[in-house]
């Protein structure tokens, strides 16, 4: 397991890397007064299904190809853009973490986020695969750099990147804490939906780390850690605390059975069905636990072509 | 196509959070106070039935996609709950009727649960 310590260094430049470091800066606007048809013009010479609206460098507004196509079909195409455009910008700040950004395309199922400075002036734009192209060289800078240190400088190991690549992810969980709860797999989620897996599986996965996760809230004594394993077909998500561990690991098995006590109940947790929704979701699912040492539940994905996932409870 | 819009103003019910997201299409319901038996049967799109108005309420919203959840009883989110559902976009609805009353309504609009798998 050599490589660990590389990777959680990766694992904080997903936090750590900013807006602007991944933004494109080539942006292509359009002004308020231009005319919808001269910007179905834009559209077509530039192949883009949309643009910011600036005025005096100032994002003012966003205009689509959908807000293009209502004005052609109600002959308004002498109007300006003013007229037309969306005013309430969904858009990211420049100094912004890049997980900020992943959260507002899934939460807005924008296609394209404009990047603002803090005065609201437009500096660059951003899509999906801007976020996914800036991680990939970001962790491969990282990767050089300490190779590169370790090695007395010379980067020889890009094969090594090509031959094996995966990115491993720690979340610390606290126990008790309700009002965290949950976090760790949301994250997760936005992580995995980032990286392009397919929706079913970010489903089964997200499932089954909030189960992993409330496990670790409701039943330790001091939390544990989530960590996930992505590779390129496989996904591995494993929860670990130090105690109190399961004196029968046969018995929490059974759908229904719960050590939960009743203020946990009352929450609307601790319906022991925690561990068989995560067996339901995952395609293998282990837990080893030794009482007064502590438990250990590794949850395996296979990353198969789309519609090829087992059902998840769907009759 | 069944609304948020239209099953919010069929059923009387307070948009807490999500005013701006009313036109959500609500492809199905589920109604149970069970985090774990929500996280198992609810599907995207589903709307989900609760009296349970904490914030694991809009995690497990969030990470199913649901199109929203309906507060029943008078259940009343704190705050940092509301805060976090505009951010997740997890609208929330509320009523002072109860869990059955709301599913009996929703079904005669229309509304099918989530398959029962028997």
């Amino acid at each position: 397991m050599l490589y660990i310590p590389h990777i959680s260094k990766v694992h904080e430049l997903i936090y750590e890397l900013r807006t602007e470091r991944v933004m494109r800066r080539d942006v292509i606007t359009v002004s308020p007064d231009t005319s919808m048809s001269q910007l179905k013009e834009v559209l077509r010479l530039n192949r883009i299904s949309g643009a910011p609206v600036v005025e005096d460098g100032r994002l003012v507004g966003i205009v689509s190809i959908e807000n293009l196509i209502r004005s052609l079909e109600e002959g308004d195409t002498d109007a300006p853009v003013r007229k037309r455009m969306t005013r309430r910008v969904v858009c990211v700040r420049q100094d912004e973490s890049v997980i900020e950004a992943v959260k507002k395309f899934s939460h807005h199922g924008v296609g394209r986020l404009p990047v603002v400075d803090d005065q609201g002036n437009l500096v660059g734009i951003l899509t999906a695969g801007d976020i996914t192209r800036g991680l990939l060289e970001a962790i491969g800078l990282n990767y050089q750099e300490q190779e590169a240190a370790r090695n007395g400088g010379a980067p020889a190991f890009q094969e090594i990147v090509s031959d094996r690549t995966e990115l491993t992810l720690t979340y610390r969980v606290r126990a008790r804490d309700f009002k965290g709860g949950g976090r760790a797999a949301s994250k997760l989620k936005r992580v995995l939906s980032s990286l392009g897996a397919p929706p079913q599986l970010v489903r089964r996965a997200a499932i089954a780390a909030y189960e992993a996760e409330m496990n670790l809230v409701i039943h330790t004594e001091r939390g544990g850690e989530l960590q996930a394993v992505i590779e390129p077909h496989f996904l591995h998500i494993a929860a670990v605390d130090d105690g109190p561990g399961i004196p029968s690991v046969e018995q929490v098995m059974r759908p229904g059975y719960s050590t939960a006590p009743h203020a946990i109940r009352e929450l609307g947790f601790g319906a022991g069905m925690g561990l068989t929704n995560i067996q339901r979701c995952a395609d293998t699912m282990k837990l080893e636990s030794l009482t007064g040492v502590g438990t250990r539940l590794d949850i395996s994905f296979m990353l198969r072509p789309e519609g090829a996932d087992p059902p998840t409870g769907e009759s | 196509m069944l609304t948020l819009r239209r099953v919010a103003e069929a059923l009387e019910l307070e948009a807490l959070t999500g005013q701006d997201w009313l036109d959500r299409a609500v492809t199905s319901g589920y109604a149970s106070d069970l985090l774990s038996c929500a996280m198992n049967r609810a599907k995207a799109g589903c709307l989900w039935v609760t009296l349970q108005s904490h914030l694991n309420v809009v995690a497990v919203a969030s990470l199913l996609g649901l199109s929203g959840v309906v507060l029943t009883e008078g259940s009343r989110p704190d705050q940092e709950t509301l805060l976090k559902a505009e951010s997740e976009g997890v609208a929330l609805l509320a009523t002072e009727r109860s869990t059955f009353t709301v599913v009996a309504r929703l079904a005669h609009l229309g509304l099918r649960g989530e398959p029962d798998g028997l």
